[in-house]
């Protein structure tokens, strides 16, 4: 299979406090990683570093074995414009905690504006991308509202079509049903199962062990800024060889 | 009764002239204002530490000082260092710097009030900083600042009033004029006032009428 990202050497401090100590990550175009682990662990921080939205401090990124954020010249590494970073930031959709529609806009234009603004998309053309992405995610009936007239889990459906709507190579998520009621996680983890069924490449930042084990090829189990242990979900999840891992899904998985 | 008609007629010519004058500088001041306050808060996200510094200073001077002494030292000042700059210009730059500093503090606080998450998930689709301001975070910021901004507006039409001390021909200057040729005192500075009121009514009217349309999209 095709490598899609790759993370290397991954190290992020903010001031004195080391998040991220030496991760390496790889992920093959298709694949699904789900990222667990105690919060503080820099499961977010890692997630938010692969699309530069936190600038590592040190390591690199590849998508698409393209690297990413840097430009590389004569061996040493040098910050993207802005502008080079945007380009590249379009081929990743992210999906955050707390949605993050923006709220002067309607669902459909949510989903549309970056395919206008970013892509030069004409309006209707973006307008038929929009609502296919919004079907997908069975939110075509809404597309007139506006972000604060939706549930949370209607909202967070709204942020995966706009995400799905830059037609990205990669779909990161961070924790996407964290802030939302218990009664509306199930309908955005059936949006992002059917996305995972399409074969789509994404990573997945989540506290739904039970979740990351149907959709997830791989699990990652991160502790104090590193890898601690990863595989299949099966030998992960079900046979943690780890002690800390065992311990954590001791706390999560509540004995039934 | 007639008598009364004849007088608010013979009176309220000059007075109306100078309403004119009033809308003018009122509209211009507001421009520079509003040129300087969105310039130096979008400047205080980013520009360098010495730039933020004297945009501070800026600020807390006109904030803290009345707008009658900065218009006397542009227009008196200036014209003793030579420079000459006329009634309707000093006062319209005096105004102008004034709001500046009142509208740099409403249009960063409105910025600063756009949730960070906002600006995040318009650079994870892809645009640059400035469209990300451009169509995510100003159209926001706009909302946010319309009511403080427009009492702002309101507050700018009153105090035009200041200027008839450089004799800027605005209504308070016409009414002074017309006190001194008629000694009619009281009956001159209630038209003045129900002058300003006809002004200002108005433009408090279109501010609610704005913010309860903004309110649609919450």
């Amino acid at each position: 299979m095709e490598q899609l990202l790759q993370v290397e050497g991954l190290h992020k401090s903010f001031g004195s406090l080391d998040v991220l100590m030496g991760v390496d990550m790889a992920l093959e175009r298709g694949q699904k990683t789900a990222i667990i682990g105690p919060s503080g662990c820099g499961k977010s921080t890692l997630l938010r570093c692969i699309n530069y939205m936190e600038i590592p401090t040190s390591g690199h990124i590849h998508l698409d074995g393209e690297l990413f954020g840097e430009k590389k010249a004569n061996d040493s590494f040098t910050r993207m414009s802005e502008k080079e970073l945007a380009v590249q930031r379009a081929q990743i959709g992210m999906v955050f905690q707390g949605f993050y529609l923006w709220p002067h806009l309607n669902a459909r234009d949510n989903v549309a504006i970056s395919a206008i603004k970013v892509r030069g998309m004409s309006k209707a053309a973006a307008y038929e991308l929009a609502e296919d992405m919004l079907e997908k995610v069975h939110m075509s009936h809404k597309a007139d509202e506006f972000p604060e007239r939706l549930s949370g889990g209607q909202q967070q459906r709204v942020a995966i079509a706009r995400a799905l709507a830059q037609e990205p190579k990669l779909m990161l998520f961070d924790e996407p049903t964290s802030a939302l009621d218990p009664e509306l996680i199930g309908e955005v983890l059936k949006v992002i199962h059917e996305l995972a069924d399409e074969g789509r490449s994404m990573v997945l930042v989540t506290h739904e062990i039970r979740f990351a084990r149907d959709v997830a090829d791989r699990v990652i189990f991160m502790g104090d800024g590193v890898i601690v242990e990863e595989g299949p979900p099966s030998e992960v999840l079900e046979n943690p060889k780890n002690e800390r891992l065992r311990g954590f899904l001791h706390q999560i998985i509540k004995p039934e | 009764m007639l008598e009364l008609l004849q007088k608010i007629y013979d009176l309220g010519g000059p007075l109306l002239l100078g309403a004119v004058t009033t809308v003018e500088i009122t509209v211009l001041s507001f421009i520079v204002a509003l040129s300087i306050g969105l310039l130096f808060a979008l400047l205080k996200l980013g520009a360098p530490k010495p730039v933020v510094w004297l945009i501070n200073v800026y600020v807390e001077v006109f904030r803290n000082t009345p707008v009658l002494a900065q218009v006397f030292i542009i227009y008196f000042g200036l014209a003793h260092t030579g420079i000459q700059v006329a009634a309707i210009p000093a006062a319209v730059i005096g105004l102008g710097l004034n709001g500046g500093a009142i509208l740099t503090e409403i249009i960063r606080a409105g910025l600063a009030a756009v949730h960070k998450g906002q600006r995040e998930a318009a650079l994870s689709v892809g645009m640059t900083p400035w469209t990300s301001l451009r169509f995510i975070i100003l159209p926001q910021t706009w909302r946010i600042t319309l009511p403080p901004m427009g009492n702002y507006a309101i507050a700018l039409l009153k105090d035009t009033a200041v200027v008839s001390a450089i004799a800027a021909p605005e209504i308070m200057f016409y009414a002074r004029n017309l006190v001194t040729s008629t000694f009619d005192t009281t009956f001159i500075y209630i038209l003045a006032a129900l002058l300003y009121f006809a002004l200002s009514f108005p433009l408090a009217r279109m501010v609610n009428h704005f913010e309860q349309r903004q309110r649609a999209w919450q």
